[in-house]
């Protein structure tokens, strides 16, 4: 990023002005852009550095994690969040259920000419505040705008670097049969409040994204002194998709509990109108955690204990399976398989 | 193809459409299929039109009849 | 959520198997077709097949729409959407379905045609009404739960003079699909598909009544009990055909009171018949041509008659020789009996609408039960 000239340039027009292609040609514009929005917004002492790269301290012990993340969810706004926010949170999880702290992020954005500023500003503040509020850092980004149709407003992707204190490391392939499986609330909150916002589908709810940093409530985790095999958070296809990565990592099978899984009360009610099941449904600010079984208990506790695991639930148990399937006894008495998701998860009307 | 769900009508609206609630979710409706729908009732909701109205005995009924567990023959929902 | 949760309480279920239990006679085996396709998935998302006996069996019929409806119309869908450009409006169900040239109605969408999914018919009339300057084709499928909807798009579109909205009509008629079953030789002739009752499609029922069932009941002898959608329903239901079976009856019964009585919703009925008629003869997949046993539109609404503004024809396309879904849709094989099942043929790549439906025996057993296979 270079710093602009000291001559009198007009400020941006950030209430009613537009993104253009000049934004993302390198020059002036763009230094512009970066300078009276993105670091406005996001300032710290690396991007102030004004490299095209941040210089990073080195980390000392432990093993370096790096996880990236593209976003491009439609609508932009929705309830409980917006892209930005989202993509903070995102990535940080991503970074986290490795067993990592995360250090530092970084945000590459693809602008559609034509944008508004004023929504631009609104989602670069929004990941201004997740990060200030995660105590992580955007130390370096970039900024490319396609033309008027090329894109869909704004793509945005986050990539994120922590660092696990060695013999802390976390993986898929450590869930042992025996083992408890937990969850750290309810299912589906985010995949409904994205729908409930799709004016095709036309329903209003109270539903709001979950879409949070997870990291503070896993550390909570990893104080309580449990016996942490995996951890993962639940993004798209849902917990159904997570739990059956994991069987077939590990190698083993799970048979969940349904009573057990916490959904909230209208995200069951949106899932009944448009035939979705909350198994499947995007979750933006859930843990799945497999423990050692004895050590459920405590484990359960401490993640009741912070205010993202609230509702936090045993939901299941690991056995061997050759075959790897995570199976459920349903509500109603019965058993079924919890298969991957095929395909997307379209509304039925059958 | 019968993916319909019980919600109960909270508001009406004029053309022949009402606002239906199941859980704090809320969704217009047609009731073009259906007379005589008044706030409070419960339809059967189907792709966004409501198919009949739920009788609230009958469904008592039929739940007190899932509890029983009969003698042979003493079951009274014959046509 | 009322009227929903009381219906699938799994301490209430538990009583039930039991009353099930005592009262299927030991030493005589029962097979019972639940008919619709909202009943199989029941069946298997909440795993009822596990409370019943031994000797109590479901045979899964081809009430689901979407397994019955034949290539060549999907083609007709897909080539309305490539070849003349329309905004080609579906529900979620269909888009995923194989057709010919390896193409479905979501592949021709990745390759530019506009398909759009909708939750309402009444949205494919709002489309036609906010692009007065594109065709809008409404690919209506279903029994007779979903054509009363189609009925009042029509309508709709009649009363706003759309010039640019027309239906594809695939509606087809539930006691046509019972008869067939019941005529197929392996249930008349040879025997060798045992078949002991029926269980009646819940939604479809509050259209039409319980009343079209009394025709198989009486002519076949064959009990029918009409359930509600929930999983209790189906197993009370289940015992009621039991009870049946055992006293000789073989009469129509109604569990689903809430909501269906013996006319129907005569509203309905009355407006469907307005717009549509019988068709003479229609092609439904796995149950070959069947006589009266769809719809199509009346000439006095012509114009928004698909198949006539586009001069349509039909073409069938034979299913994959390996493919079973003509026979499981009949319940005479299952989805296990089928070589394509689980290998070549999976949710991810469908082979046969038996698949590609959530509904269809083979996804339903596929996503929820072949644990139990193996």
């Amino acid at each position: 990023m270079s710093k602009t000239r000291q001559a009198y340039v007009r400020p941006l027009d950030i209430k009613y002005g537009q993104v253009e292609m000049a934004h993302g040609a390198g020059g002036r514009a763009m230094a512009q852009l970066i300078d009276e929005l993105f670091a406005r917004y996001l300032g710290n002492e690396f991007l102030a550095q004004g490299d095209d790269g941040a210089q990073l301290p080195a980390v000392g012990e432990g093993r370096l994690v790096m996880a990236t993340d593209a976003h491009v969810v439609s609508p932009l706004f929705f309830p409980g969040g917006d892209i930005g926010s989202l993509s903070v949170h995102g990535t940080l999880n991503d970074v986290a259920v490795m067993g990592a702290r995360p250090l530092w992020l970084s945000a590459a954005f693809i602008i559609e000419e034509g944008f508004k500023l004023a929504d631009l500003a609104r989602i670069v503040q929004s990941m201004a505040s997740a990060a200030k509020a995660a105590g992580v850092p955007v130390v370096t980004g970039d900024t490319k705008v396609v033309e008027r149709g090329k894109g869909d407003g704004v793509f945005i992707t986050t990539t994120g670097i922590g660092v696990v204190a060695p013999g802390m490391e976390l993986s898929g392939r450590s869930a042992r049969p025996g083992d408890a499986i937990l969850l750290s609330g309810t299912l589906g909150d985010h995949g409904m409040a994205i729908m409930a916002v799709r004016e095709s589908l036309g329903f209003e709810s109270p539903i709001v994204s979950d879409s949070a940093a997870l990291h503070g409530l896993i550390a909570a985790m990893r104080a309580s002194g449990a016996e942490l095999h995996v951890l993962r958070d639940p993004t798209r296809g849902g917990l159904a998709t997570t739990l059956n990565e994991i069987a077939r990592q590990s190698g083993v099978g799970m048979m969940l509990q349904e009573k057990a899984l916490p959904v909230n009360p209208a995200v069951a009610a949106a899932c009944e109108f448009l035939g979705l099941d909350p198994l499947y449904v995007a979750n933006e600010g859930k843990l799945v955690a497999i423990c050692a079984e004895r050590d459920a208990e405590m484990l359960l506790a401490a993640m009741r204990a912070h205010p993202l695991g609230v509702q936090a639930a045993i939901i299941g148990r690991v056995h061997a399976d050759p075959h790897h399937f995570v199976q459920m006894t349903t509500g109603f008495g019965g058993k079924r398989i919890v298969d991957w998701l095929s395909g997307e998860q379209l509304p039925r009307i059958c | 193809m019968c993916l319909a769900i019980p919600a109960q009508v909270v508001e009406l609206r004029e053309d022949d459409s009402a606002i239906v609630e199941l859980a704090g979710v809320r969704k217009e409706i047609s009731l073009v299929l259906v007379d005589n729908v008044a706030i409070g009732d419960y339809v059967i909701v189907h792709v966004g039109y409501a198919l009949n109205k739920l009788d609230p005995d009958e469904a008592a009924k039929t739940l007190a009849l899932f509890a029983e567990i009969g003698q042979l023959g003493d079951d009274p929902m014959v046509h | 959520m009322k009227y929903i949760d009381e219906f699938r309480d799994g301490e209430v279920a538990q009583k039930l198997a039991i009353a099930i239990r005592r009262e299927a006679q030991a030493g005589r085996r029962y097979h019972f077709m639940e008919f619709c396709g909202g009943h199989t998935h029941a069946i298997s998302r909440y795993g009822v097949a596990d409370l019943l006996p031994d000797n109590v069996k479901m045979i899964h019929g081809p009430g689901c729409p979407v397994c019955v409806l034949p290539i060549g119309r999907i083609d007709q869908a897909i080539r309305l959407a490539l070849a003349q450009g329309v905004i080609l409006c579906t529900y979620g169900d269909c888009l995923r379905v194989p057709a010919s040239d390896g193409l479905s109605l979501l592949k021709a969408k990745a390759q530019g045609a506009d398909v759009r999914m909708v939750y309402s018919s009444a949205d494919a009339v709002a489309l036609a009404q906010k692009n007065p300057g594109r065709q809008v084709v409404f690919f209506a499928i279903g029994f007779e739960t979903t054509t009363p909807p189609t009925a009042v798009a029509i309508r709709q579109a009649a009363a706003h003079g759309l010039k640019n909205f027309s239906v594809l009509c695939c509606h087809v008629l539930t006691p046509s699909a019972i008869a067939s079953i019941l005529e197929s030789p392996e249930v008349r002739q040879w025997g060798t598909v045992q078949l002991d009752g029926f269980i009646g499609p819940a939604h479809v029922s509050t259209i039409i009544g319980s009343r079209p069932y009394e025709f198989f009941a009486e002519e076949y002898r064959k009990p029918v009990v009409i359930a509600g959608f929930e999983p209790l329903d189906v197993m009370q239901a289940i015992r009621m055909l039991i009870r049946q079976v055992n006293e000789g009856r073989a009469e129509v019964e109604n569990e689903f009171s809430r909501a269906v009585d013996r006319n129907g919703n005569l509203k309905a009925q009355q407006l469907v018949g307005e717009i549509f008629e019988m068709r003479k003869n229609f092609e439904w997949r796995g149950l070959n041509v069947l006589p009266y046993s769809a719809l199509r539109i009346r000439d006095q609404f012509a114009e928004f008659d698909a198949e006539k503004r586009f001069d349509l024809t039909y073409e069938p396309v034979p299913d994959h020789k390996a493919c079973e879904c003509g026979a499981i849709l009949r319940g005479v094989k299952r989805p296990q009996d089928c070589k394509l099942f689980g290998t070549v043929c999976t949710p991810e790549n469908p082979i046969g609408s038996c698949m590609v439906s959530s509904e269809g025996a083979c996804a339903a057993h596929y996503t929820y039960g072949r644990y139990k296979d193996v």
